[in-house]
């Protein structure tokens, strides 16, 4: 009998989003992961404090040459704001879509429905930055500095931070309030390079001949394995998984793991390739194998 | 286009996915070196030939990814196409339109409409603040110890119940101070902007937090025009404050209105999705809300260097009127409709 308590295993969450473009092709969204996303913010907010102390210092030292506090006061209050409000909104209207922070994470601000990201979007999404942290944490920080706060205001003020910039974490989609009430949310968008074609690789040497049963071992999941394994070229995961094949296979060790591999590689991935040609897609090593 | 490409020469690639790189690569490359010019300046750094070739590219690169997912089993491969497909769909569909011309195009329409489409919250948020204001010079008519539970000490700077006409008088018409007075616009500027840009925000909260912003805004300006007016000196007051008052109250008007707007989305959401009723609301009141903080911009300026240098009441009642009617002309003047896409508000 079953134990009635056993939690029910459910597919792994993933950030892969179904998006499908007006050609009909689901181009599989990565969305931003929290981590991605508070490391992107923690680096705008550093951008932003090393600007306003760079600039702060540097009308300080006007102050001191010429002597006029009005001109230097306007400009050290309205560059203040502007930094503040305008940072994440001019920089999100942009062709990139993202503050420097992110990207530098590989992130970029589209509308959930795909269209254009409208300007009133992105002010929406960072106007409601000012409620999530700034508002309780500059109350509290002002009380304080005065001495009147006491434990409840403390304990109000970061609990209501708290919920909204945790709340990201409570949805499937990584939303803040701003991205739910702005229509946007947060993808991955990186730029990355072709990978060398592990296939061709040493096209012009004579290859090892594997046996049918040899190539009947593994299916595409384990052939994807192997391609990571030599795509990031460790050699002790090399050595292991050449060892555990040639096992498994009962093939003698000839030295040279880097090249048994990628040879393996090709044939493996020309057999199951001719497979998936025929309509017989062998998931992974459990699936029947292919005749 | 074909992923069996014919591979019957000797020493051919083994695996499909080989050929098929060897036959699209320069393609993706192409495709790729556009995009990052695109995103590293902008869509006048392509040439002719460029801009004519993009979407061509782009449906061929699309197409390869569905047939790359469907025969080819080199992740690398796939992934690479993934991106490169994201990449370019953003560029072509979901870029917004260059600053400038967003910029105008909210000057012009997106600013006015946004305001316009709000006038029913703008009502009820006048008549809430006419309420407050009302409440507020009567209870300090009555009783003016209620004056003190209204108005925080900090604010009051010695206007209270207690001060003499003198002092009062002096604070109305006084010309000292006058060296700070434009800082002094800029710190009211940035304090009242991020004020409404709160009363904004908070409005999700089923639009409480910014009826309450709005009454107790009323009741201050209330008690102290009762308090000025006990020494008769009511009609200078409301003077001196209407310079910049009409513009600022106008604003803290369209602000609590824009708050309000999304409050009711939230909570009575009609026939859409609740998130989708507040995506709405929120997206047609935040032009209203960016044109708020400029008009915040305008308030500071005057209250800032007109409040005490022009000194007689009628020129004050004259400039705060001159104001509010520009304002009302801008936002409720009819005109000619023009194409919807100026700011793409309402989709």
């Amino acid at each position: 009998m079953r134990w009635p308590f056993r939690a029910r295993r459910s597919a792994p969450a993933t950030l892969r989003r179904t998006f499908v473009t007006p050609e009909g092709v689901d181009l599989r969204l990565e969305l931003g992961s929290a981590g991605a996303r508070a490391a992107a913010f923690m680096v705008d907010a550093f951008i932003i404090l090393a600007i306003l102390i760079a600039g702060t210092i540097a009308i300080a030292f006007l102050y001191r040459a010429s002597g006029s506090t009005q001109i230097l006061g306007i400009l050290w209050l309205v560059g203040f704001f502007v930094l503040r409000n305008g940072w994440f909104i001019l920089f999100e209207m942009g062709r990139r879509g993202a503050t420097p922070g992110k990207r530098l994470l590989g992130l970029r601000v589209v509308a959930r429905d795909g269209g254009r990201l409208t300007g009133a979007a992105v002010a929406v999404r960072n106007a409601m930055r000012e409620i999530e942290g700034f508002l309780p944490l500059s109350f509290l920080a002002a009380q304080t500095s005065q001495g009147v706060a006491d434990s409840f205001l403390t304990i109000f003020a970061l609990l209501w931070s708290g919920i909204f910039l945790l709340f990201p974490l409570f949805n499937r989609d990584r939303l803040r309030v701003g991205d739910l009430l702005g229509g946007t949310w947060v993808v991955q968008d990186v730029r990355g390079r072709l990978g060398v074609d592990l296939a061709a690789l040493s096209a012009e040497k004579p290859r090892r001949v594997f046996s049918e049963a040899a190539l009947d071992l593994y299916g595409i999941y384990e052939l994807q394995t192997l391609e990571d394994v030599l795509r990031k070229g460790r050699a002790d995961a090399i050595a292991t998984v050449a060892g555990a094949i040639r096992r498994k296979a009962g093939l003698p060790d000839d030295g040279d793991d880097f090249d048994f591999l990628s040879d393996y590689y090709a044939a493996l991935c020309a057999r199951l390739e001719r497979g998936v040609m025929v309509g017989r897609r062998r998931i992974d090593k459990y699936a029947a194998a292919s005749r | 286009m074909s992923a069996l490409i014919d591979g019957s020469a000797a020493g051919a690639p083994l695996v499909n996915a080989s050929r098929f790189r060897a036959a699209h690569e320069a393609e993706w490359e192409r495709l790729d070196g556009l995009l990052t010019r695109m995103e590293k300046r902008s869509v006048r750094a392509l040439d002719d030939d460029d801009i004519l070739a993009l979407p061509l590219l782009y449906r061929s690169t699309l197409s390869a990814l569905s047939v790359a997912r469907e025969t080819s089993l080199d992740r690398a491969l796939v992934t690479y196409l993934e991106q490169l497909c994201t990449r370019a769909y953003f560029q072509l569909y979901g870029v917004p339109t260059s600053l400038a011309r967003q910029i105008v195009g909210f000057l012009t329409t997106g600013w006015p409409q946004a305001v316009q489409a709000l006038w029913r919250e703008t009502l009820a948020c006048l008549i809430l603040t006419a309420l407050g204001v009302l409440a507020g010079y009567m209870l300090v008519a009555s009783d003016p110890s209620w004056y003190y539970s209204i108005i925080p000490d900090g604010m009051a700077q010695g206007r209270d119940p207690a001060a003499t006409q003198q002092t009062l008088r002096e604070t109305i018409y006084s010309k000292d101070g006058e060296g700070m007075l434009a800082a002094f616009a800029a710190f009211l500027f940035t304090h009242n902007a991020q004020v409404s840009i709160f009363a904004f925000a908070l409005g999700f909260a089923f639009a409480v937090p910014s009826v309450l912003l709005l009454i107790y805004n009323g009741l201050t300006m209330g008690a102290m025009i009762a308090v000025f007016a006990k020494k008769g000196l009511g009609l200078g007051f409301v003077g001196w404050l209407s310079i910049h008052g009409t513009t600022e109250m106008f604003a803290i008007i369209i602000s609590g209105a824009a708050g309000m707007r999304i409050g009711t989305a939230v909570a009575f959401p009609g026939r859409l999705d609740r998130t989708e009723a507040a995506v709405r609301a929120g997206r047609s009141t935040a032009s209203a809300m960016m044109g708020v903080v400029c008009m915040l911009l305008v308030a500071g300026l005057l209250e800032g260097i007109g409040r005490q240098t022009v000194q007689s009441d009628a020129m004050r009642y004259g400039i705060g009127l001159a104001a509010l009617a520009g304002w009302l002309c801008y936002y409720y003047l009819p005109r000619r409709k023009e194409a919807p896409d100026a700011l793409a508000l309402s989709r």
